[in-house]
């Protein structure tokens, strides 16, 4: 942990990672529906102009033309807001990029409730479920912006569609910058035996800070880091399940389809043990500022320390 | 691309023959779309004897042009011609919609000659952009061809996709339209009226042709044209007739999505035949 570093958003890292892969790699492209330097794709831009395309409002065009690119030979990362770059396009998605298993990445920004203010329309929570059941499909929700950037630079070789889902406000630091990071791979922030918190994005910070809660009260939580939804590193959670005997699953998400529901389909048939599911429940968001829609949605450290308490009542 | 010679007869043969082999195929898998089908084998015989640069023994020939058939459901026609081509055996073509064949019910990536899985409607000529762009980028001399029905143009993606070849002036880039009349409700003028079709293209920042897509000589003209057109992409409007040359199918929708029985094979190879 490097707690020493200001807290920064994933989509930062993206961008970073988005500069890193165009200068690794001339076959990479960016493709853009108006929203460039939200998405942070504005340096790739203005970097490599011929490389960057932009699409206008046209999200449906922007994901067939990316799937066209990338069966001329590019690597493209097709960009825009998460509420915006799975629903409206999931049709595109489904039969453009994953049937044909192109090298197509989707930079979703703007994940979750935290986009804040803008409320409910810009506030995806549910796209992670709708992307999920798609063959082909690889989702990645980094914890921060290192791993955002990382991500981002090992979806270039990661073969078939990947989306990656980055937040819009800052972050802590919860990963190493050194740490290796491998898509597909969950990583154990934290040691722990009596409970399991698996959180992915932002909600990576809010587990660590409720282990620390909880290890305060004599509870000791392991805290994976399960950056990839899919494919889910079903290893970790069997560990988990075998090692701690209950589950907490954390996501900036609603708790029907996303990594809750990736979890739960594991545990159930593999090795059933109690799951509690931190993420929104069913409903739609609201305006207000980041903090206070972790709080009131019921997704922070507290929220998740509850959760745990819940849970291993249940644990036999 | 240089206008090449080719001899429109020898077209017009190709094109019957195209259509027995679909009809047989279609009577083979027992579904699928006739209608739409016959509407397009004159711009599809122009497209593989014609203007396309390929080779049917080396389908990924780094040098080859592309065609994304954006209307799926016809793509018998494009297996009978990529049969004709060599692109597979043709005896393959009697595979048609069975399990395990190559050649699903709407194309897909993986059969020789087929660049674009297709068959959702809309999605064909934003891959084809993308596919004109990734060539520019690369500076390669490929032209870029896509098929679209009539019906199909209703989508909002298609002008999504027209405004984005506009705008980049995707002057390697060919649209083509089979404008049959038809969708599956019906007329498109009782359905969602398209007209005026070419001027809409035109305000899109396109050149637009307007031709007889069953007059071989029109179709290949055009592509040709296509071909010489600078700072733009250019749309063909083929005027087709959905069933076009069998006289029972044509302009009669019911011929959509069946295929036809032994009896009405047998009636419709006659028709051809004569």
């Amino acid at each position: 942990m490097s707690e020493a570093r200001k807290p920064k958003s994933s989509r930062d890292g993206f961008g970073e990672g988005l500069l890193e892969a165009g200068r690794a790699d001339e076959r990479v492209v960016v493709l853009c529906a108006d929203l460039t330097d939200s998405v942070r794709a504005g340096w790739f831009k203005r970097e490599f102009p011929e490389r960057f395309f932009s699409l206008g409002v046209s999200e449906q065009d922007m994901m067939g033309t990316a799937a066209g690119l990338a069966l001329g030979g590019k690597i493209p990362f097709a960009c825009t807001f998460s509420a915006f770059a799975a629903g409206r396009v999931w049709e595109q998605i489904r039969v453009s990029l994953c049937y044909m298993k192109l090298d197509v990445k989707i930079g979703a920004s703007h994940g979750g409730i935290t986009v804040g203010e803008d409320g409910a329309t810009h506030q995806a929570l549910e796209e992670i479920a709708i992307l999920r059941s798609l063959p082909n499909m690889t989702i990645v929700v980094p914890a921060d912006a290192d791993e955002a950037r990382r991500a981002t630079v090992q979806a270039v070789t990661y073969p078939g569609p990947v989306y990656i889902r980055t937040s819009r406000n800052s972050v802590p630091f919860v990963t190493g910058g050194d740490e290796a990071f491998q898509i597909g791979r969950a990583a154990i922030l934290r040691q722990g035996d009596d409970i399991t918190l698996i959180a992915c994005g932002q909600l990576v910070y809010q587990a660590l800070e409720a282990a620390k809660v909880l290890a305060a009260r004599g509870i000791e939580a392991r805290v994976v880091n399960m950056h990839t939804i899919k494919p889910l590193d079903e290893e970790a959670v069997l560990a988990a399940c075998r090692d701690t005997g209950a589950v907490v699953t954390c996501e900036e998400h609603t708790i029907i389809g996303g990594l809750g529901g990736a979890v739960a389909e594991v545990v159930c048939k593999k090795c059933p043990v109690p799951v509690e599911m931190v993420g929104t429940r069913d409903v739609f968001g609201v305006s207000g500022s980041p903090t206070e829609l972790l709080h009131v949605f019921e997704l922070d450290a507290d929220a998740i320390v509850r959760a745990a308490e819940r849970i291993i009542q249940k644990k036999q | 691309m240089s206008a090449k010679k080719t001899d429109t007869a020898s077209l017009k043969k190709k094109a019957q023959q195209l259509r027995r082999d679909i009809l047989a195929m279609l009577c083979e898998a027992g579904s699928g779309h006739p209608g739409g089908s016959l509407s397009l084998v004159e711009l599809i015989v122009g497209l593989y004897f014609h203007a396309l640069r390929h080779r049917p023994g080396d389908p990924q020939w780094a040098g080859r042009d592309i065609f994304i058939l954006s209307k799926g459901h016809g793509c018998p026609a494009l297996y009978a011609a990529l049969a004709d081509c060599g692109y597979f055996p043709k005896e393959e073509l009697k595979t048609l919609r069975r399990l395990n064949s190559r050649l699903q019910g709407h194309p897909q990536r993986g059969l020789p000659g087929i660049e674009a899985s297709t068959g959702s409607l809309g999605q064909g000529l934003s891959i084809a952009n993308g596919i004109a762009l990734a060539a520019r980028l690369d500076r390669l001399d490929r032209r870029v061809y896509c098929i679209m029905g009539d019906g199909e143009i209703q989508e909002g993606q298609i002008w999504e996709a027209a405004l984005t070849a506009g705008h980049y002036k995707l002057d390697n880039l060919c649209g083509i339209i089979d404008n049959n009349g038809y969708q599956i409700d019906g007329r498109i003028e009782d359905t969602k009226n398209l007209a005026p079709i070419a001027d809409k293209w035109r305000s899109f920042n396109w050149h637009a042709i307007e031709i007889d897509g069953h007059d071989i000589g029109q179709v290949i003209a055009a592509y040709d044209e296509a071909g010489t057109i600078k700072g733009k992409p250019t749309m063909i409007v083929a005027r087709t007739v959905k069933g076009k040359g069998i006289s029972f199918m044509e302009c009669d929708n019911k011929w959509h999505g069946v295929a036809p029985s032994e009896d009405e094979f047998r009636k419709a190879i006659e028709e051809l035949n004569n």
